[in-house]
């Protein structure tokens, strides 16, 4: 693998070379809100944040999008398949935030596969960099990810304060570099070195900690039916917010529109928190309360997804403890079921 | 890329009245609108497709014919949007399909075996595939039992086919309605005492049973009083489905997925499973 090294006063030029030859999508900070969003300007972008507060999962599986349309039921109208879009790149992905594409990656390709994340992320350069201060309830060393994890990205910057070290992860982003190798110098040993350095002091910075994925899937299974979950489970409001925040939630709905007669299936985002979400058409619901909906989540990450695919559904971005409005501790009721 | 969420034009050609009421069933036979698909489309016993109408939506329900029949059949009780939907249609109106899904039951594995067959209501959508498929091969299976109930005579899906198959020697029904009714000589009660009227000996036996699942928690209650071991009983599990294809979440029951893993488990897998059933 090569590393390159791109001077800090040099920095925008790689953007405005990523706004002209294809959509670029970046950190963007509106009303004390950070989301990734299409920019037109290089300054618009933010290098230096925490992290955003809602991750760019959105951008490969949008919050809404049709998925074919239709002339009323009319048989003869037939359906007509959304316009393919042009090459993304989206600039300054948290690792955490790069690995949980890896992870939403199985459920999209698992046996059948699901044209529309899967196309727009073959379309779509994803480009780290590296986290320099995270935030208090970051918890990504325990999920097996890093301040410089390189999981699921293409690229990964890393600041050197003068200079962005650069280094291409894979053959999407080596052609992205090739595009703009002008820009890059060779990265020095000492380069190497200095970014290696840095990436463990940041580490260093974590404060909180949970045990390991491996033992974390085994606790959960022995533990299905203590009565742990029912008492920490009082709290949660059902709101959903945890699994909108989530890098790695992809739970979603489909609903029919129709207007004067032409109609189109829509997928949204939807949340497992919501009792709707199972609730069978006669009533019956296999979840019908926040106990099992609560612990349905949490096994699901924990659990499940490492028992189907071999991989935990968490990346430590601790957005869901951070954003909760109950400030039900993700963390520590983790850190709990390890005591039970 | 093949795209999954693409349904297959098809056309309702015929349809049935099973039972009348605010929760009537309806029976829809279905033919796609290219022949191509009609001649790709197989699938086992037991398992389903999304039948949906533009602009409604899109439904999990069992098909309840056999791949080697001349036509594609449905039924389907008034419930929910698409449900109602369906019910509305009429002889030429214009449906979707998307299958078919699931895994449907191993009616090959069970081949020398006894079967017993036990229904509630609509539950006796997915056995009837079943039972045409060893009727189909009489002789590869050991005796034929059905068990099916409903809350009154007219409740009774497929009620025509049933007094048919009662006159069947090589297979026994015995049906039951939830309370007396004039004229009635067969059972009188729910089916999981049915069952144990009928008392099936377990002894190289397959049981498996459909129906609303506070029945199943019963039926599955008193197999077991039977003396029949978990790995000999099968159920199917009929959650909220959306995607059909593993990916939109809600029909999970733990690591597995009702729509792709199901929705045919035996109670060996099913009775470690969390929130499988809240009946």
């Amino acid at each position: 693998m090569t590393a390159f090294s791109l001077p800090r006063n040099e920095a925008d030029d790689f953007l405005v070379a990523l706004i002209e030859k294809q959509s670029l999508f970046a950190p963007v900070e509106k009303d004390s809100i950070i989301s990734y969003q299409l920019v037109a300007n290089p300054g618009d972008a933010l290098w230096n944040f925490s992290n955003s507060t809602v991750p760019p999962k959105g951008i490969l599986f949008p919050q809404t999008e049709t998925l074919f349309k239709f002339t009323g039921s009319e048989v003869s109208g037939g359906i007509e398949l959304p316009p393919q879009e042009k090459e993304t790149v989206i600039f300054g992905i948290r690792p955490c935030d790069g690995r949980a594409f890896k992870i939403v990656d199985h459920i999209f390709g698992w046996d059948y596969q699901d044209p529309y994340y899967l196309e727009r992320r073959a379309r779509t350069v994803l480009v780290g960099l590296s986290c320099y201060e995270p935030a208090s309830n970051c918890f990504c060393t325990s999920l097996n990810g890093g301040p410089s994890s390189k999981e699921g990205l293409d690229m990964l910057l890393t600041d050197l304060g003068d200079r962005y070290y650069l280094e291409v992860l894979t053959d999407k982003g080596g052609k992205l570099l090739n595009k703009n190798r002008k820009l890059f110098a060779l990265a020095l040993d000492s380069d190497t070195k200095e970014k290696n350095s840095l990436s463990k002091k940041v580490e260093s910075k974590l404060k909180r900690k949970v045990m390991s994925c491996d033992e974390l899937q085994k606790k959960m299974g022995d533990l299905k039916e203590h009565k742990f979950w029912e008492e920490t489970s009082l709290r949660c409001l059902g709101c959903g917010i945890c699994t909108y925040l989530c890098p790695t939630c992809h739970c979603f709905d489909m609903q029919d529109e129709v207007t004067d007669g032409k109609g189109r299936r829509v997928r949204m985002w939807d949340s497992c928190m919501f009792r709707e979400y199972t609730l069978h058409a006669s009533g019956e619901n296999p979840r019908p309360t926040r106990v099992e909906r609560f612990k349905n989540r949490l096994y699901h990450k924990y659990k499940y997804y490492p028992d189907s695919f071999k991989i935990t559904a968490c990346v430590g971005c601790g957005r869901c403890t951070r954003y909760c409005p109950a400030n039900l501790d993700l963390i520590d009721i983790l850190t709990e079921i390890g005591k039970i | 890329m093949e795209n999954p969420y693409i349904p297959y034009l098809a056309v309702i050609t015929d349809i049935r009245d099973e039972t009348v009421g605010e929760r009537a069933i309806k029976t829809f036979r279905i033919a796609f609108q290219e022949s191509s698909v009609s001649k790709n489309f197989t699938y086992q016993p037991g398992q389903c497709a999304m039948l949906g109408i533009l602009g409604k939506g899109e439904s999990m329900i069992s098909i309840n014919s056999l791949a080697n029949d001349d036509y594609l059949q449905f039924s389907v009780m008034k419930m929910g949007k698409v449900t109602s939907g369906l019910h509305e249609c009429e002889v030429g109106d214009a449906a979707t399909v998307r299958g078919p899904y699931g895994n449907g039951f191993p009616v090959d594995d069970w081949k020398g075996k006894d079967i017993i067959l036990i229904g509630g209501g609509i539950g006796q959508a997915p056995l009837r595939p079943v039972i045409n498929y060893v009727l189909n091969r009489r002789k590869q299976y050991g005796k034929l039992t059905l068990i099916y109930g409903a809350r009154a005579v007219s409740d009774l899906c497929f009620r025509k086919e049933l007094l048919e198959l009662k006159k069947l020697k090589h297979l026994n029904v015995h049906l039951s309605i939830d309370k007396k009714e004039d004229g009635w000589k067969e059972f009188v009660g729910f089916v999981p005492d049915n069952l144990l009227k009928v008392h099936p000996s377990p002894k190289n036996a397959i049981a498996v049973t459909c129906g609303p699942p506070i029945m199943i928690k019963f039926v599955i209650a008193n197999l077991l009083k039977l003396g029949f071991s978990d790995e000999q009983i099968f159920t199917t599990i009929e959650n909220r489905m959306k995607c059909g294809i593993g990916k939109c979440g809600r029909c999970n029951v733990d690591n597995l997925y009702a729509c792709k893993d199901g929705p045919v488990f035996s109670y060996a897998i099913l009775k470690n499973l969390l929130n499988w059933s809240s009946g």
